[in-house]
């Protein structure tokens, strides 16, 4: 699914990824771990396709409508309900039953009744479900998840277990974490960063 | 193609909407024009010919233009939003075309209220005046959102876009005060919407390399 031979990326002059070769096979689950500004992010946003590689060579066998991507920041509008966000989104990806697809996404991740609020109303940690509904709202074979956890309660981070669990047979996985003991049970393979 | 023109009508929808919920683009530009010509009105002398006020006609304009395209990126900027645009699957020449038809709508929503003030405070608006404006607004605007997405990467942003906009505004400028002024304003027209056409071609294909980092 994924494969990477001398995969490098340099913001100016400075080297944040060098010489890296890496194999994720369909399926997979690939942990990231290390330190801040350790380079997992940049990887992850070039496996997304947000970067462009300065050099090596980095295959990514799937099309931009079948990656979730989940970084840092959660991609919604403020200005924007949830509702309207993921119609936003679900329009862009032409997703079929686009609506019915939101609402249960929506009622799952715990949404369903501040679906009309706009998300500049919204807790972080609301803010961070919808953030997962956006990326999982148009069944993406290949998942690239930077922290996910971040800003969950124990509800939410209990809910995104399960919602892992549930789509590791089904897709392909790769996700930074500082909390590797957390996804370990679903890990196939560990990268770790210096 | 049914695609694409679905993608534009989402994306510039969703501008229109958040600018309805924030509005902060379009009182801006309002205020911000009717300063400049109320300014503008004080400023020439009492007597000064109709051609010197269409050439500040097209200051205000353009300078209003500038104000509404430092905004258009404002939301993917503050929020890393152009990550979330990037990564649909639609042509990512479908937000410029988005972006580019929700900043001229801004900019004519300013014009609605500019033209009747300039005619006011200095003198008449003829129909080559109006036609002038509106080709022009297509240009700014086409030129204006792909030089504004450039200007959203860089550090000093709100420096870039006027060093990289003004440059690019005079052959508008030069069209608009020519078919405001000439007695055939055929060829200045004839003039800026081969300004649009080719400045619309460049933008549209060279938006997607603009983004990519």
């Amino acid at each position: 699914m994924i494969a990477a031979r001398k995969l490098g990326r340099d913001y100016g002059t400075k080297r944040v990824i060098r010489d890296l070769d890496l194999d994720v096979p369909r399926g997979g689950f690939l942990l990231l771990t290390g330190p801040n500004g350790s380079g997992k992010t940049t990887l992850l946003r070039l496996i997304a396709g947000l970067l462009v590689p300065t050099a090596g060579e980095l295959d990514v066998a799937t099309t931009r409508d079948r990656v979730g991507f989940l970084g840092h920041e959660p991609l919604v509008y403020r200005e924007l309900t949830a509702l309207e966000n993921l119609d936003l989104y679900g329009r862009l990806y032409r997703i079929p039953e686009r609506r019915e697809r939101i609402g249960m996404l929506l009622e799952r991740f715990g949404l369903w009744d501040a679906r009309n609020q706009r998300v500049d109303s919204f807790s972080r940690g609301m803010t961070q479900r919808l953030a997962l509904c956006r990326t999982m709202l148009h069944g993406p074979e290949l998942l690239v998840l930077d922290e996910p956890f971040n800003a969950l309660d124990e509800d939410g981070a209990a809910l995104l277990d399960r919602e892992l669990a549930e789509l590791r047979p089904q897709a392909t996985f790769v996700v930074a974490t500082h909390d590797p003991a957390r996804l370990a049970p679903l890990a196939s393979d560990r990268l770790a960063f210096a | 193609m049914t695609a694409y023109v679905s993608d534009v009508i989402t994306l510039a929808r969703k501008d229109l909407r958040l600018e309805l919920r924030a509005r902060s683009t379009v009182p801006a530009m309002l205020l911000f024009v009717v300063s400049a010509l109320v300014v503008f009105h004080f400023a020439l002398p009492a007597g000064s010919s109709d051609l010197a006020a269409k050439g500040l006609l097209w200051v205000a304009i353009v300078f209003t233009a500038l104000l509404g395209l430092t905004r258009a990126f404002v939301a993917e900027r503050e929020q890393h939003l152009l990550d979330g645009l990037l990564l649909a699957p639609c042509d990512r020449s479908a937000i410029w075309l988005a972006k580019s038809i929700a900043t001229l709508a801004f900019l004519l929503v300013a014009e609605l209220v500019a033209l009747p003030a300039f005619a006011i405070f200095f003198s008449g608006i003829d129909g080559a005046t109006i036609a002038g404006v509106v080709l022009a607004d297509v240009g700014i605007c086409a030129v204006g959102t792909v030089l504004a997405a450039m200007a959203v990467a860089g550090r000093a942003r709100e420096l870039l876009l006027p060093l990289l906009f003004l440059p690019l505004a005079i052959p508008i400028v030069v069209g608009g005060v020519g078919a405001g002024v000439a007695d055939n304003p055929g060829r200045y027209l004839g003039f800026l919407a081969l300004y649009d056409v080719v400045f619309a071609i460049i933008s549209w294909a060279s938006f997607e390399y603009v983004v990519a980092e």
